[in-house]
C-alpha cells in the first residue's frame, strides 16, 4: 500500500546533526502521511525539528535513517538516496517560503515560467503554463510587473504559482503566512487548499501562525523530534468575497 | 531558456554602466599606453624611411647618428659615393636644440620650440636626408637660410626662426618627420647646420686666432700666405654626423657595407640593423616602462571586475539559494556570473576603445592605435573578466540550497 500512495509518506525518519559528543538528534523517528489533495499543518515549538523535517523532505539535507516516499517514488530508504536531487526538487516538489523570495530581476511571469524552462520546456509554452496559473491565482494582471512592485499578498500568490507550475505531487510551505495579516493569511491557505484539490497535490504547511492553525483538517505536532498526529478544526470558511 | 545574466544586467543596468565606464577609462588608458609604444616604434621606422637611406655610415664603433653621437669627416662621402653598389651618398647632421620664432618686428618670441635640426646636402631632388613629402611649400633649394619644418612645430610658411645666430625662413612644411625622441624636425642646408653645430663662439675664435698668430711656425713672415690659410682651415667645420647611402638597384646592403667597415674604418648599418638599434636599444627602456604600466593596469582592471562581480553575486545569495533549490544547475549559475563579467568587460572595452580613439590625437607624441592591439586588448579583457569571476563563482557554488528554507 505504501508505495502506491501518491502523496507524502515518511516512516521512522531520523536526522542527527554532527557526531560524537556534540551530536544533536533533531528527528527521532518521524512518521507522517499526507494524501494527494490534502493540506496538513505541521506545528511545534521553536527548535523542535520542523525545519529539519522540511529540509529532509525538500532533499537539501540527507536524513540519517528511515524512509521517505514522494509522489509514489521512494526518495530515501535507510541510507540510499535518489541520485539527482536537483531534478527531484525541480519536478517533484514545490516550495513556498515565509518570504516570497521571487527573483528580483525577472518579471512576475518569468519568475513562474523559469521552472518549466529549467526543466527544458520552450519559453512560449512555459509562459503559457505560468500565465494559466497566475490567472487561477488571480494575479495575471501583474504578469509583466517586477516583483518589488507587488503587494505582499500578491507576491505570496506568485510564489505559490511558482511552486505549482511544474505540477509537483508535493508542496512544502515554510511559514507561508507569517508576514501577512489575518485576511491575507486565510486567503493564502484557501488558495493552497483549492490548488491541492485541483492538482491533487499533497501540501505540508509548517506554521506557528495562530490565525491559520484552526483551518487544518489534520495537524502533526512535532515535539522533541517526534510527530504526534491530532485532528484539526477544519474551520476554513469559503472565500468571503474580496481577496488579498 | 531565458538569459538570467541578461535580465539581471537590465535590472541593475545603472551599476553595470557606471562600473563599465570606470573600467572603460582604465582600458582606454591601457590601449593608449600600447598606442604610445606603437607610436614610438612607428616614429622610429618613419625616421628611417624619411632619411631615404639604405645604409647609415657613422663614426667607427659608434651606434650613431640617432642613438649615439658620431662625427665624420665631411669629405668621406665622396669616396663612399664611388664605391660599387652605391647610387648616392650624402652628408647629414642631426642636432637637437631649442629654436625661436622671429616676430615680424625682428625680436625673437619668448617661447621656444624643441626641435631636431637636420642638416641636409643641397645636391638636388632625391638627395637622401630630405623630407619625403611636404604638406605645403617646397623643398630646400638655396644653399643658405631656408628651413623646412615639421607641422607639429606650429611654424607656418614664410615664418622666420632663429637657430643659433642665423635667421631662417620656413619654405616648406613636412609631416611625420620627428626624431626618435618625438621632437619635430627642422631641415636646413648642410653648411648652415654644420655651422650651427660646430660653431665656436666669438671669444673662442678670437682666442684661437691669437694663439695661431703667436705660433712662429705658422706666423712666418717668410711665408705670408700661411697664416690666413691656417686660420681659414680652423674656422671651417669639416664634420658631419653620418653619411646616408642609397644603393644601386639590385645591390645587397650587407655586401656594400662590408668594404666600408673594413677599408674605411667606419661603422655601417643596414636598415634592419638600424631598426634594431632604434627599436631594441633606444626605446627599449620606454617599452619596458610601458610594459610595466600595462601589467599594473591589467591587475587593477582584474581587481575591479573581480570586486564588482563578487559584490553583485554576494548581493544575490538568497536568490541564488532559491534558484538552486528550485533546480537550477550549478553550470547555469556559473554561466550567469561569467556572462555578467564578460558583459562588464565588453562595456568597458567599447568605452575604452572610444575614449582612446578620441583622446589619442591630443597627445603630444604620436599615438598609434593598431586594430591588432585592440583585438589583443579585447581578448585580454575577456580573459581577465573570466578569471576575475572565478572568485564569485566559487562563492556562488558554495551557497547551500538549504539556506533558502531557513532555520
Ligand atoms: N545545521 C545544524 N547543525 C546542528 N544542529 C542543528 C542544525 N540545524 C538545526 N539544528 C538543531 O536541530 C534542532 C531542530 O532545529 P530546527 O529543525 O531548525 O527546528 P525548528 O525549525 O522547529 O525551530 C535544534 O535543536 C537545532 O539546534
Ligand atoms: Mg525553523
Amino acid at each position: 500500500m505504501a508505495d502506491t500512495h501518491n502523496g507524502i509518506i515518511i516512516e521512522g525518519l531520523r536526522k542527527r546533526y554532527g557526531q560524537g559528543d556534540t551530536a544533536v538528534d533533531a528527528l527521532k523517528g518521524v512518521n507522517l502521511r499526507v494524501a494527494p489533495g490534502e493540506v496538513v499543518g505541521l506545528i511545534g515549538p521553536s527548535g523542535s525539528g520542523k525545519s529539519t523535517l522540511l529540509k529532509c523532505l525538500g532533499a537539501v539535507i540527507e536524513p540519517s535513517a528511515g524512509r521517505m516516499t514522494l509522489g509514489g517514488k521512494v526518495i530515501y530508504d535507510q541510507g540510499w538516496q535518489v541520485a539527482d536531487l536537483r531534478a527531484l526538487r525541480r519536478d517533484q516538489i514545490g516550495f513556498v517560503f515565509q518570504a516570497p523570495y521571487l527573483i528580483p530581476f525577472l518579471d512576475v511571469l518569468d519568475n513562474v515560467a523559469l521552472l518549466p524552462m529549467l526543466a527544458g520546456q520552450p519559453n512560449a509554452q512555459a509562459r503559457q503554463q505560468a500565465l494559466q496559473l497566475l490567472q487561477a491565482l488571480d494575479v495575471a494582471h501583474r504578469a509583466s510587473a517586477m516583483p518589488t512592485r507587488l503587494s505582499g499578498g500578491e507576491q505570496q500568490r506568485v510564489a505559490i504559482a511558482r511552486a505549482l507550475v511544474n505540477r509537483p505531487p508535493v508542496i512544502l510551505a515554510d511559514e507561508p503566512t507569517a508576514p501577512l495579516d489575518s485576511e491575507r493569511a486565510l486567503a493564502v491557505i484557501r488558495i493552497l487548499n483549492q490548488m491541492a484539490q485541483q492538482f491533487h497535490t499533497a501540501v505540508i504547511v509548517v506554521t506557528h501562525d495562530e490565525k491559520i492553525i484552526p483551518t487544518f483538517k489534520r495537524i502533526y505536532q512535532i515535539r522533541d523530534g517526534q510527530t504526534h498526529e491530532q485532528p484539526g478544526q477544519a474551520a476554513l470558511t469559503p472565500e468571503p468575497g474580496a481577496s488579498a | 531558456m531565458i538569459s538570467l545574466a541578461g535580465r539581471d544586467i537590465l535590472h541593475a543596468w545603472g551599476k553595470f554602466v557606471f562600473t563599465g565606464l570606470g573600467l572603460g577609462l582604465l582600458i582606454g588608458v591601457t590601449l593608449t599606453m600600447a598606442g604610445v609604444y606603437r607610436g614610438m616604434v612607428d616614429d622610429a621606422k618613419v625616421l628611417l624611411d624619411n632619411s631615404g637611406a639604405d645604409l647609415w655610415v657613422v663614426q667607427q664603433d659608434t651606434q650613431g647618428p640617432y642613438a649615439e653621437s658620431s662625427s665624420l669627416d665631411a669629405d668621406l662621402y665622396r669616396s663612399i659615393r664611388a664605391m660599387p653598389g652605391v647610387a648616392r651618398a650624402a652628408n647629414v647632421t642631426y642636432l637637437t636644440m631649442q629654436i625661436r620664432r622671429v616676430l615680424p618686428g625682428g625680436q625673437t618670441s619668448g617661447n621656444d620650440v624643441r626641435a631636431m635640426i637636420v642638416g641636409v646636402a643641397a645636391d638636388g631632388p632625391g638627395t637622401p636626408g630630405h623630407p619625403r613629402f611636404l604638406l605645403a611649400g617646397r623643398q630646400l633649394v638655396r644653399g643658405h637660410y631656408e628651413a623646412v619644418a615639421d607641422v607639429s612645430t606650429g611654424l607656418q610658411l614664410g615664418e622666420r626662426i632663429r637657430i643659433r645666430r642665423q635667421v631662417y625662413t620656413v619654405v616648406g612644411v613636412s609631416r611625420r618627420t620627428v626624431s626618435s625622441g618625438g621632437d619635430p624636425m627642422v631641415f636646413i642646408p648642410l653648411k648652415d647646420a654644420q655651422q650651427a653645430q660646430f660653431l665656436k663662439d666669438n671669444d673662442a675664435i678670437v682666442r684661437q686666432r691669437t694663439r695661431t698668430e703667436r705660433n712662429p711656425v705658422l706666423n712666418n713672415p717668410a711665408q705670408p700666405g700661411l697664416l690666413p690659410a691656417v686660420q681659414a682651415l680652423q674656422d671651417s667645420y669639416p664634420y658631419v654626423n653620418a653619411i646616408l647611402v642609397q644603393l644601386a638597384p639590385g645591390s645587397d646592403p650587407d655586401n656594400v657595407a662590408e668594404p666600408i667597415r673594413r677599408w674605411k674604418r667606419l661603422s655601417a648599418y643596414t636598415r634592419p640593423q638600424m631598426e634594431e638599434i632604434l627599436v631594441a636599444k633606444l626605446i627599449a627602456t620606454s617599452a619596458r616602462q610601458i610594459g610595466m604600466f600595462l601589467v599594473i593596469l591589467a591587475i587593477v582592471s582584474a581587481a575591479i571586475v573581480a570586486f564588482i562581480i563578487y559584490t553583485l553575486t554576494m548581493g544575490k545569495i538568497r536568490e541564488i539559494a532559491v534558484l538552486k533549490l528550485i533546480g537550477t544547475r550549478n553550470r547555469t549559475i556559473a554561466a550567469m556570473i561569467v556572462q555578467q563579467a564578460v558583459a562588464l568587460g565588453l562595456i568597458g572595452f567599447v568605452v575604452g576603445k572610444t575614449v582612446a580613439t578620441f583622446w589619442a590625437p591630443a597627445f603630444p607624441k604620436y599615438v598609434l592605435l593598431e586594430p591588432a592591439d585592440a583585438v589583443r586588448g579585447l581578448v585580454a579583457v575577456m580573459v581577465i573578466c573570466i578569471v576575475a569571476s572565478a572568485l564569485a563563482i566559487r562563492a556562488a557554488l558554495k551557497i547551500d540550497p538549504a539556506e533558502a528554507i531557513g532555520g
